[in-house]
């Protein structure tokens, strides 16, 4: 698997989802997605860049376009330095919510693209890493 | 910090217009007071003016804190600058260059005062340039500041101009959202379009997305707060402008629609708006 182009922007307040939502979605068109998968993928990264902003208090989001034998890629990690997930399984289950939001941005993030991970631990921020191919 | 001797602000005095007029010549030479968005006899008065207040600030006040009330009739004059071309156009660089052109004639003014005086020389030049520059940094914020209305002031329209809402039929109201929706503007849409549910009597309204970007859950739970507020006030909402790929990442997301009449278009919309108040449209033959 091969990087093609890499860069990190900041995400710290909420004009900056906005910013990272166009940044996912010049990146999604650079990577050859197609219209539906550039939505979703531009969608589940508005859900997590608003998560990084709202509950992790502000961070960065770490974006690769992909190479692969013969498809390319688009992988997004955002990252920040809240306070972190207490319980994982809980955060993962549909219309939970610590916030007064819908409680499907995570696992809607989830469904919404191809490869989805998730690393936290409380205190110690939080790292989402989602992908999308073609 | 040095104060201005009171010989150096004797010499100001007595040099007043010639002061001015290699003032002017600077400004003429670096092309300042011939832009064409400024007329020249204005600014021939605008240099005239601070410098006339410069003077008495000078006489008055201390020069080495420009923030002393002796100092207000000045700061009160580069606030109003300032402030007038920003709003022509201006950029901080023009802007501040109208204090930064007067070291060249003040520092000539103070040399020929103590060429005999290396030491008191010094000491004054150093005077001229914190005095200067404090009040072209003065400029400079207070420029930034009247910039920065103007943005807030061009927000507060554009998120105005940007939440009409039409009648496209009696009883039928229509609400073309574009751009992003956050939870202020979706507060302003929300508001304008109860408010002329109210004026019009409406029975339906239709908020058309076609123009947002973007649905994830936050757009959502806005428009399901909207759909819910018009519902209250007795009318019944239709959601257009719902596109495909839209549609797709609606069902990933999980989202729950249900309930909502939804179209893919305004047309089909208002179609339907039609067909609940009992109207046909037919062909006129």
């Amino acid at each position: 698997m091969n990087v093609l182009r890499s860069g990190t922007q900041a995400v710290r307040i909420e004009q900056d989802v906005v910013l990272a939502r166009q940044t996912a979605r010049k990146l999604a068109v650079e990577a050859g997605l197609r219209l539906v998968d550039q939505t979703k993928l531009v969608t589940a990264a508005s859900e997590l860049a608003r998560n990084t902003v709202v509950y992790g208090r502000g961070g960065d989001m770490d974006w690769e376009i992909l190479e692969e034998e013969r498809r390319k890629g688009l992988r997004l990690t955002f990252r920040d330095q809240g306070p972190g997930i207490a319980d994982m399984k809980l955060a993962m289950t549909d219309g939970w919510t610590s916030g007064g939001g819908l409680g499907l941005g995570l696992t809607g993030a989830k469904r919404l693209v191809d490869d989805f991970s998730v690393e936290s631990a409380p205190g110690q921020g939080t790292r989402v890493m989602i992908c999308k191919w073609t | 910090m040095t104060a201005l001797s009171q010989q150096t602000i004797d010499a100001t005095r007595k040099n007043e217009s010639q002061l001015l007029a290699s003032w002017q010549a600077n400004l003429d030479a670096s092309g300042a007071s011939r832009d064409s968005r400024i007329n020249h006899a204005e600014f021939e008065t605008q240099t005239r003016d601070f410098l006339r207040l410069l003077l008495a600030g000078t006489n008055n006040g201390d020069s080495a804190n420009i923030a002393a009330s002796e100092w207000s009739d000045v700061r009160a004059f580069l606030d109003g600058l300032s402030r007038s071309r920003a709003l022509q156009g201006f950029d901080s660089h023009t802007t501040a260059n109208f204090i930064f052109s007067l070291k060249r004639p003040l520092f000539e003014l103070v040399h020929t005062q103590y060429a005999s005086n290396p030491t008191e020389l010094g000491s004054q030049l150093w005077a001229v340039t914190e005095l200067l520059d404090a009040l072209g940094m003065y400029t400079v914020r207070a420029f930034q500041k009247s910039r920065e209305e103007v943005i807030a002031r061009q927000q507060e329209e554009l998120l105005e101009l940007s939440t009409p809402v039409v009648k496209l039929w009696d009883g039928v109201l229509a609400l073309p959202m574009i751009g992003t929706l956050d939870s202020q503007r979706t507060q302003v849409v929300m508001e304008s379009l109860l408010q002329r549910i109210v004026e019009t009597g409406a029975e339906i309204a239709i908020i058309d997305i076609t123009g947002v970007p973007t649905v994830d859950t936050l757009v959502a739970q806005h428009l399901l707060k909207t759909v819910t507020a018009i519902r209250l006030m007795g009318a019944d909402a239709i959601i257009s402008g719902v596109r495909p790929q839209i549609a797709q990442t609606i069902v990933h997301l999980g989202l729950d629609l249900q309930g909502i009449v939804t179209k893919a278009n305004l047309a089909d919309a208002l179609a339907l708006a039609l067909k609940r108040a009992g109207l046909t449209v037919t062909k006129a033959t």
